[in-house]
């Protein structure tokens, strides 16, 4: 069994971070937050699926709304117990374990925050597989679990329960919701069973953010090509931040950047589109990597994750991308979170298949 | 009229050196000196001004104001010396217990500030709602309980930079139970977004308080002596720009990271360019900022001081280990360089005076770069890769610094910036300022006076260019209240910060007015 100790939270608010694809928050908070828990209450352990009652409840949970108000209002530590609490008085059965329902950026780390002090496991699993602008972008929406009932609370113990019909009445409700509380709540939904949960929910994803965390903090010099290995990934290419163009609308930070490619890969240049995430990568105008698949820009020394609100212009980057979950490359799936679903007009080809292309 | 003061004396103490320049009314220079840099920073700062005086063959008679880049507070945090005690007061509950104020700082710092910690009700919410209201009666009851020892309060509340009311109320709370005995700094006159920073950075705001009093007294001690005593003197802060004393008491933390802005001002005045890349070639190591507007760039990042995270302006600096004294060593087929300097021990160990130590300066003296020293150097393979390699190293740094495709200016400075080539990758032309070596002093000497803000402004049925025209006037206050002449001061930089993920996000602003200071 693993523990979520302080170096394995360590490793996995890293991982968190590259499994955001330039997305979901900053995670300093999260990990904070998570390592005072297991001063308070010793380390959460990490638990597969398989080793949990099928019949029992997971609790997928996260942060709704903008990570910036959570840089200065943060949980007080209930926000947890308080939806666990709601969800088994309402349906009589019991919460086994919590999930976070996205894996990249400042959610990866919420279960680990919350599941020690209320004597429950964090599952190795999540809701994306790393992050997506939108709750309905979950593989369990996609796997036709039912968004109902929705669950949200803030620090003052406000509680809203939300009967969503469906996944889009989910992400409007919950969002109007969310402003209300102050820009952001805590929210669960899509809950399931444990049973359910094995075929719907993204597998392995907490112990994916750990060992990628690893090994880039153990490889100083080599953190990049220890990353490409780790998750069977591609380096699309090694240079410099040479552009950034961004601008923000209807909460979205949208925009470009090109990076300018240094060292072996000097002459070159590429182009990331950006929606929150890194949408696209395009090499001389040929598309090299697109969401689903995930297009993470990292510091060349460090192996870090620079997310889309912090490049600029001279950073010295690498820009990664490896294959995300094999959920969203069904044709449901990409109908929900392919090239198309974001605006752009050409079909997902696996970043795989591309990069094999190239070479 | 010899008897009318009109002179500016410039200081800034450094790692390795404290420099000091005179300047006149028209900014000419009239006087330059280094001295060794003193342990006991404020007799180092008195030793260079004496210095200078005499240098100058000036009578203080003439010296209106004196202007101080200084170090005392980066070393009481850095060595644990001379620290307040804190009461850290946080006004955020309901929320934020999570994660309690101080929690990851190092533990012997935390001991050595902190006597108390608490969180009580309160706080913003983004958009200027109460989070809650106030529990005044539990910070009341927090204040009371304070040991009789407690130097300061250090308060922070949730979304400050949005609505600062409950700070505000609180200091009242602390002023009723203790008087004017305790000192208290509030959060949203010091940090911007990001409660743990800003909290981090106020308490280490007032942990330097009672140090810089003392500093402070040392410094008027020291200009009585040196027949100063009328003239005005101003720290400068971390973006080069000056305090008067009587705001630097309360806010001692911005004195941090001002050496790099002060050569980074002293280096736009001297060569009258106010956008371009600034090299600051020392003893040991190189500081490479961006000039623009006549400012240095600030980070985006928080910076960490002592450990600590903060969210502080500060400039944005690529620093590399490349001096004037780096070491050059032969390691078999290749060099290497540094990173250790024989720092100010250069005139007995380089080779140009006869010493047995292939430094940097030695490279650039056998390149013909510069002349100096008493002993010849022969430009061997070894000296001619190590300037090679020491040009990348300059390249990269400058590369990392740009802000735009494009070429720019660049300005060297600093006792060592000989080693800068003539030529770099985007640098349209390198300049060589006349007193180059002292540009820090006289950034220091030449300042004008700022105040920024930092919020978040809610529509509130304004345009836009209300709420700008709000955040224009608070920053101009800013700076009068910081020493400015109210007549003379202006918006010298104005940026929108994008707020993602929030439909509904108001204005996030940051907005900086300077002006000369009042009464020169």
């Amino acid at each position: 069994m693993v523990l979520l100790d302080a170096e394995t939270l360590r490793s996995q608010a890293r991982g968190c971070g590259i499994l955001g694809a330039g997305g979901g928050g900053a995670t300093n908070v999260g990990l904070l937050a998570a390592l005072r828990s297991i001063e308070l209450h010793g380390p959460a352990s990490l638990a597969d699926l398989d080793d949990l009652p099928s019949n029992e409840l997971v609790l997928p949970i996260g942060m709704v709304g903008a990570p910036v108000v959570s840089v200065e209002k943060f949980c007080n530590g209930s926000e947890a117990g308080r939806i666990v609490e709601r969800v088994e008085a309402m349906t009589g059965r019991r919460v086994a374990a919590l999930m976070a329902h996205e894996i990249g950026g400042s959610n990866g780390l919420f279960p680990a925050a919350h599941a020690a002090q209320l004597g429950l496991p964090v599952v190795d699993a999540d809701g994306m597989g790393r992050a997506f602008p939108e709750m309905t972008q979950m593989s369990m929406d996609l796997a036709g679990v039912d968004p109902s009932p929705c669950v949200m609370t803030d620090e003052r113990a406000n509680v809203v329960v939300i009967n969503p019909v469906d996944g889009r009445w989910l992400e409007s409700l919950c969002r109007a919701a969310a402003v209300a509380f102050g820009g952001r709540a805590i929210s669960s939904q899509y809950l399931m069973t444990v049973g359910r949960a094995r075929d719907a929910a993204v597998t392995g994803s907490v112990s994916l953010a750990i060992r990628i965390g690893s090994a880039v903090a153990w490889a100083p010099g080599t953190a990049v090509e220890a990353l490409i290995k780790e998750v069977g990934g591609f380096r699309l290419l090694e240079g410099k931040v040479s552009d950034v163009e961004r601008r923000v609308t209807g909460g979205f930070v949208r925009g470009s950047a090109q990076i300018e490619g240094l060292r072996g890969d000097a002459g070159r240049l590429l182009r990331l589109e950006l929606q929150n995430e890194n949408l696209v990568a395009l090499d001389a105008g040929v598309v090299v990597a697109s969401v689903p698949d995930i297009i993470s820009v990292v510091d060349t020394l460090t192996g870090d994750a620079v997310s889309t609100e912090v490049l600029r212009y001279g950073q010295r980057v690498s820009v990664i991308a490896f294959p995300c979950d094999p959920v969203w490359r069904s044709p449901a799936g990409l109908r929900r979170v392919g090239p198309r679903a974001f605006g752009y007009d050409f079909d997902h080809v696996p970043v795989e298949v591309l990069c094999a292309e190239r070479t | 009229m010899p008897n009318v003061p009109e002179l500016r004396l410039g200081v800034d103490v450094g790692g390795t050196h404290t420099d000091a320049v005179l300047i006149d009314r028209s900014e000419r220079l009239l006087g330059k000196v280094k001295v060794t840099t003193d342990p006991d920073v404020a007799s180092g700062i008195a030793a260079a001004i004496s210095a200078v005086l005499d240098v100058g063959a000036t009578m203080p008679a003439r010296v209106s104001h004196v202007m101080i880049g200084t170090t005392h507070a980066t070393n009481a945090v850095l060595e644990r010396t001379g620290l307040a005690r804190v009461a850290v007061l946080r006004i955020g509950g309901p929320a934020t217990h999570a994660i309690p104020p101080l929690f990851g700082w190092p533990e012997d710092l935390r001991r050595a500030v902190s006597v108390a910690e608490t969180i009580v009700d309160g706080g913003s919410e983004f958009d200027g709602r109460e989070l809650t209201s106030f529990d005044s009666d539990a910070a009341a009851r927090f204040v009371a309980s304070l040991p009789g020892d407690v130097d300061g309060v250090a308060v922070s509340s949730v979304f400050s930079p949005v609505s600062a009311a409950h700070e505000l109320r609180a200091a009242e709370v602390i002023r009723a139970e203790r008087g004017s005995d305790v000192h208290v700094s509030l959060s949203h006159e010091i940090g911007t977004l990001g409660l743990l920073e800003r909290e981090n950075a106020t308490v280490l705001n007032e942990a330097l308080v009672t140090t810089t009093r003392h500093f402070i007294a040392a410094i008027r001690r020291a200009l009585e002596y040196s027949g100063l005593g009328h003239a005005t003197a101003y720290f400068t802060q971390n973006d080069g720009t000056l305090m008067s004393l009587d705001y630097i008491t309360h806010f001692p933390v911005l004195t941090i990271g001002s050496g790099p802005a002060n050569s980074i001002r002293g280096a736009a005045h001297l060569s009258g360019v106010e956008d371009a890349v600034v090299v600051d070639v020392g003893g040991t190591s190189t500081d490479v900022g961006m000039l623009v507007g006549g400012f240095p760039r600030e980070s985006v990042f928080g910076v960490r001081i002592g450990g600590i995270a903060t969210n502080f302006r500060m400039p944005d600096l690529v620093s590399i280990a490349l001096g004037g004294g780096t070491i050059c060593r032969s390691t078999g087929d290749d060099v290497r360089i540094g990173p250790d300097s024989v720092g100010y021990h250069l005139e007995q160990e380089a080779l140009a005076f006869g010493g047995p130590t292939p430094t940097l300066s030695d490279a650039a003296i056998a390149a013909g770069r510069t002349h100096f020293g008493n002993a010849a150097v022969t430009l061997t393979p070894a000296l001619g890769r190590s300037l090679s390699i020491a040009d990348e190293m300059l390249a990269e740094a400058v590369d990392r610094v740009k802000t735009a495709k494009g070429d720019v200016v660049l300005i060297a400075v600093g006792g060592g910036s000989v080693l800068v080539p003539e030529a770099l990758p985007g640098i349209a032309a390198v300049l060589r300022p006349e007193h180059f070596e002292v540009a820090n002093a006289v950034g220091a000497a030449i300042g004008t006076v700022s105040g920024q803000i930092d919020r978040i402004f809610q529509q509130a049925g304004r345009s836009r260019q209300q709420i700008i025209d709000e955040a224009c006037a608070q920053a101009c206050n800013e700076a009068v209240r910081a020493g400015a002449d109210p007549n003379a001061v202006e918006v010298v930089d104005l940026e929108d910060i994008p707020l993602s993920y929030l439909t509904n996000p108001g204005l996030r602003l940051r907005v900086k007015a300077a002006g000369p200071l009042a009464g020169l």
